[in-house]
């Protein structure tokens, strides 16, 4: 039960700056996922908060108390590791019973704390197990009971899914977020996954170069992504990003025009301050469209030539030219053939726009 | 086709008859020496200067081992290799568990609590392992010299612990890089120490380079003969001196098969530290090839 604030956190490795001033703050029982490619800085600021790697400056508290100078043992964490860390010459119970050994918890409790996690992860019958003669799935199972009978402030993830096989990695993410419901700790998980960052978290902190680019709720990540980087990270497949120009309409709403190789089209009543529009009227933006938000129609629309569809059984995906670049559409199965001409709607509310030079939203 | 097969397997039993043929030869020849040794050891000296080398004993007689364990006169005194079998004892324990011990520390710290510059402390570590014995002997005699330990067995027991330390640190340290650094990160958050991951995860998982580390120190201690020669004297003389003092002072006919006897006496613990964990030596050496 803790709330967890990052603030202005930086780290440094001589010259080189792999954290830039993170703030980040969540509230109790939160689930916060760092979600960023490898070398972002997100298993770096994980470790920063395990204690297991220095502040260069800023400050990280736990419920309110500064950690920076206490090490991992005082901060009252558990974390979980990608490679499950569990010490392979001890049995799972050892394994689980080690830091509750250290902390000088007597025999009795130690036992029915294993016993209480065992349960809940259902592996009760592993626990006289070495970890050589465990599945990754059971290895990760043991690693997650024994940061439960911590009874921490704080879970940390470090990649716990990215050993195991698809299969499984859908199971054991499900698990974790039973587990969550269940304990209502606050937790902290770090993943390249974006799938896994949208199913799991409460808040996202989509990460590049030591940066956080957008730190929101999942769907507000997903509808209204900050910039264009995170736009194109979060969702499968990516948000189309598409040159455009802006234009105050007949309605004095947003208004783009882009250009499609039969001609010039409109996308009217895009949702954007009067203030923004008045800024970029006239001028180039990106407009940024999930491919479901694409729809056949048979009014007024888009008039595009499929050039691939990509069936992927509930969806097929139509990739067509727009605006000078690729574009995806998520349409029904069999709604549209290689060389079909068809004409497709936009909802227009959930366009979002970006300046076209830094590549931020426009709100 | 079924006479093909015929011939092809005939031509594959004279392949491994071929084969295996060879292996024995080669075999028996290396262990020719070791056979000659036991029978002679065997012999009494009337027997050997009367008949051959290689052949059987016709009467078997301990006396020689007798005589090279307790009575055998190395120097003026006849008590045998006995009280330089111990000598030898008494500086290879202590010798083998140091620099094994010390060895596991440096290459725990060298791979998990890494430093500025802890690589070129292992780089120079290793210079230790290419230097040879010679060079390092005026020095250590000095060394030695002032701390008063100079003809002494603890001093041999000292120049073998430094001596030692390059190579089981390269063994431990070159062990220790394939434990992933999450055990001790996972170790630090259940809150251990430096000393409680060293001795609870980390050195419980290096059984086998432990192993071959004892394997590798035991058999260079005790087989070592120019530190021995060097730094002790007289009464402190590893059993590898003594065995020389036997063999090339004697007066009168040479006592073949007390020499032999004695060789052997002095052969037998690496020996029966080889049978007995020989299988862990072969297993550790290839333990970070394969990986659980």
């Amino acid at each position: 039960m803790a709330t967890l604030e990052i603030d202005r956190v930086k780290k440094s490795y001589g010259q080189m700056d792999v954290l830039k001033e993170v703030s980040i703050s969540v509230g109790d029982g939160d689930f916060l996922v760092l979600l960023g490619p490898s070398g972002c800085g997100k298993s770096t600021l994980l470790n920063m908060i395990a204690g297991l790697e220095d502040i260069t400056s800023g400050q990280i508290r736990i419920s309110g108390d500064v950690v920076n100078d206490l090490s991992p043992k005082d901060r009252d964490i558990a974390m979980v590791f990608q490679s499950y860390a569990l010490y392979p010459t001890m049995t799972v119970r050892q394994n689980i019973e080690f830091g509750m050994k250290i902390r000088g918890v007597p025999p009795e409790a130690r036992a029915k704390a294993t016993k209480a996690a065992a349960d809940m992860l259902q592996m009760g019958h592993l626990l006289d197990r070495k970890p050589s003669q465990l599945s990754g799935g059971q290895r990760q199972r043991v690693a997650m009971g024994r940061a439960i009978v911590r009874e921490p402030k704080l879970f940390l993830f470090d990649e716990p899914l990215s050993n195991l096989d698809a299969k499984l990695r859908v199971d054991m993410r499900t698990e974790i977020k039973r587990l969550h419901q269940r304990l209502g700790t606050t937790i902290v998980y770090v993943t390249h996954d974006q799938i896994e960052a949208m199913t799991l978290a409460t808040r996202i902190a989509v990460m590049k170069d030591g940066v956080v680019q957008h730190f929101g709720p999942p769907q507000e990540v997903y509808d209204r992504p900050a910039n264009t980087y995170v736009a194109r990270f979060v969702g499968s497949p990516a948000m189309n990003i598409i040159p455009a120009s802006l234009q105050v309409g007949a309605d004095g709403l947003a208004e783009a025009v882009v250009s499609l190789p039969s001609g010039e089209a409109r996308i009217a009543g895009i949702p954007l301050s009067a203030a923004a529009l008045k800024s970029h009227a006239g001028q180039k933006v990106l407009l940024g469209i999930r491919p479901e938000h694409f729809s056949l129609t048979s009014g007024p629309g888009l008039s595009v030539h499929i050039d691939v569809v990509e069936p992927t059984g509930p969806d097929t995906l139509a990739v067509f030219a727009m605006g000078g670049t690729e574009v995806i559409a998520r349409l029904e199965p069999f709604a549209a053939a290689a060389g079909d001409r068809l004409t497709l709607a936009v909802k227009q509310e959930k366009v979002v726009v970006f300046d076209a030079s830094s590549e931020t939203r426009l709100d | 086709m079924a006479t093909d097969l015929r011939s092809a397997r005939r031509a594959q039993n004279w392949g491994r008859l071929f084969i295996y043929g060879s292996l024995a030869a080669m075999a028996a020849f290396y262990l020719m020496p070791l056979w000659v040794m036991i029978v002679t050891s065997l012999k009494s000296l009337d027997e050997i200067y009367s008949g051959s080398f290689i052949g059987l004993p016709k009467a078997v007689t301990f006396d020689a081992w007798a005589k090279a364990w307790g009575t055998a006169c190395i120097g003026t005194k006849c008590e045998g290799l006995k009280p330089y079998f111990v000598n030898s004892l008494v500086m290879v324990i202590p010798a083998v568990i140091l620099s094994s011990g010390i060895g596991a520390i440096n290459g725990y710290v060298l791979t998990k609590w890494r430093f500025k510059g802890s690589n070129i402390v292992f780089g120079m570590l290793l210079f230790g392992c290419f230097l040879p014995f010679q060079a390092v002997i005026l020095p250590m005699a000095q060394v030695l010299g002032r701390l008063g330990l100079s003809g002494t067995i603890p001093g041999l027991v000292l120049v073998h612990t430094v001596y030692g330390i390059a190579f089981t640190t390269l063994f431990f340290r070159n062990y220790f890089i394939t434990i992933p650094d999450e055990l001790t990160k996972a170790a630090q958050i259940d809150g251990a120490g430096f000393f409680r991951i060293f001795f609870s995860i980390m050195l419980p998982a290096a059984l086998p380079i432990i192993v071959v580390s004892c394997i590798w120190q035991f058999t260079q201690i005790w087989n070592d003969f120019l530190f021995g020669v060097s730094f002790t004297a007289g009464d402190s003389t590893p059993v590898t001196v003594a065995l020389n003092n036997i063999v090339n002072v004697t007066m009168g006919r040479k006592q073949y098969n007390v020499d032999m006897a004695s060789a052997m006496i002095a052969a037998i613990p690496t020996l029966v530290v080889y049978v007995v964990a020989g299988r862990y030596f072969v297993r550790g050496l290839t333990a970070g090839a394969v990986k659980g």
